[in-house]
């Protein structure tokens, strides 16, 4: 899956491109749409934050094509896939070791490993809804 | 307890799903009376002097008009050699300042070296930019490493300066005065301490946000003397009398007195080794 098509370009909003089968608002999992919905703003940071290590990617992978050739992003992608295979099933959390080792954020502590870890969450997912979304079976 | 409706966990780090209650929350009260954030409203410097960099800063953290710590800490440590001033949000400047630590000392672990101060301020700038001026943290950073004394400052958008002395802070106009006026190059120790003092002590006079006593950090190749507090407000309030009361200051008015019934379930003997 290319890096631009994983991008999320807009941060979830009802009404608008909804998430259901064929287009239509999904009302037995999301609720009824509503226009106040709409016009409350979301944070400003949102949008950046979600795609934040998408983006750094991308401009990673960029930099080291016009410097090495494609090559160098197409050999690091095809790690980075295989080691974004390497997880547990989806309501379990994963430890990401070989992800993180190639990212360089094993040696690297942010906002992320701090707030909201989801190895400490106090809520599971409903673990067959989860295997079914991830298969596609939903 | 599961939740029935979220097909993916929730992703880490900050979690934005209360943006859209608070704008909300806002327009109902009228007046926007919406709990404000810890300030430290400070008075900070530094000053680059011969063998090293002095850092100061006063010790009252605000709470809008409240003085919500007399004694605060404002001077944070990141590594060996370097330390840093916050001014700005009280929690945004401690843990910015205790990841850029954490951060400095992987990287000090895994190659056997003092890191330099340089490093820190990059860490920082990027941390600053990528939340656009969200995070809001002032820092006055200044260290010694390898390539000499070095004394920076970070903005909370991300903006870096290196300079020679330098005050941050809504008393910064005040000590910057003093340190404009006092200021030479090579310095030594003592007139060094004494102008930071002097600085520091013209922010807490001057500027409401800053009070209470004065905190001075000497960095220099040979270590760190951190003199907390190196000057004592005069406004001390000493306590007149004792708050505690004595028994029986509050009447009793009636006992109940329920035992608990305990039955022995089970009983096992273990021998203690007495030899």
């Amino acid at each position: 899956i290319g890096l631009r098509s994983q991008l999320k370009d807009s941060v979830p909003v009802a009404g608008f491109c909804p998430q259901g089968a064929y287009g239509v608002q999904d009302s037995l999992r999301s609720g009824f749409t509503s226009v106040k919905n709409d016009l409350i703003p979301s944070h400003p940071l949102e949008l950046s934050e979600k795609n934040f290590q998408l983006n750094q990617d991308k401009m990673n992978f960029s930099t080291l094509r016009n410097i090495q050739g494609l090559h160098a992003p197409l050999k690091l992608q095809m790690e980075y896939r295989a080691a974004r295979q390497i997880q547990r099933l989806p309501f379990l959390q994963s430890s990401n070791l070989a992800l993180d080792t190639l990212r360089n954020s094993d040696e690297c502590i942010g906002f992320e490993d701090i707030l909201s870890d989801p190895a400490q969450s106090e809520v599971m997912g409903e673990p067959h809804m989860m295997v079914e979304y991830k298969l596609g079976l939903l | 307890m599961a939740l029935s409706n979220s097909y993916e966990t929730p992703a880490p780090g900050f979690n934005f799903d209360n943006a859209a209650r608070n704008a909300a929350l806002e327009g109902l009260f009228d007046g926007g009376q919406t709990p404000k954030p810890l300030k430290t409203g400070t008075t900070i410097a530094g000053v680059v002097f011969k063998d090293g960099v002095v850092l100061g800063a006063d010790t009252r953290a605000t709470s809008s008009e409240v003085v919500a710590d007399k004694m605060c800490a404002k001077i944070h440590f990141i590594s060996p050699n370097i330390y840093c001033c916050g001014a700005g949000t009280a929690a945004d400047t401690e843990k910015t300042t205790d990841l850029l630590s954490s951060n400095l000392t992987i990287f000090s672990l895994n190659s056997g070296r003092n890191p330099r101060v340089v490093m820190a301020v990059n860490i920082l700038q990027d941390m600053l930019y990528r939340y656009h001026g969200q995070i809001g943290a002032n820092l006055i950073l200044g260290g010694v490493d390898c390539t000499g004394n070095h004394l920076y400052t970070v903005g909370p958008y991300g903006s870096v300066n290196k300079v020679p002395y330098l005050s941050m802070g809504s008393g910064d106009l005040a000590a910057l005065g003093i340190l404009e006026d006092g200021f030479k190059p090579d310095l030594e120790l003592e007139p060094a301490k004494e102008l930071v003092r002097a600085a520091i002590h013209a922010g807490i006079m001057s500027d409401l946000g800053s009070g209470s006593n004065i905190d001075i950090c000497v960095i220099t190749k040979q270590g760190v003397d951190y003199i907390r507090p190196y000057q004592e407000s005069q406004y001390k309030h000493n306590r007149t009398m004792k708050y505690k009361y004595g028994p029986g200051t509050t009447p009793v008015l009636t006992e109940k007195v329920v035992p608990l019934k305990l039955e022995v379930v089970q009983e096992t003997v273990q021998q203690m080794e007495t030899a």
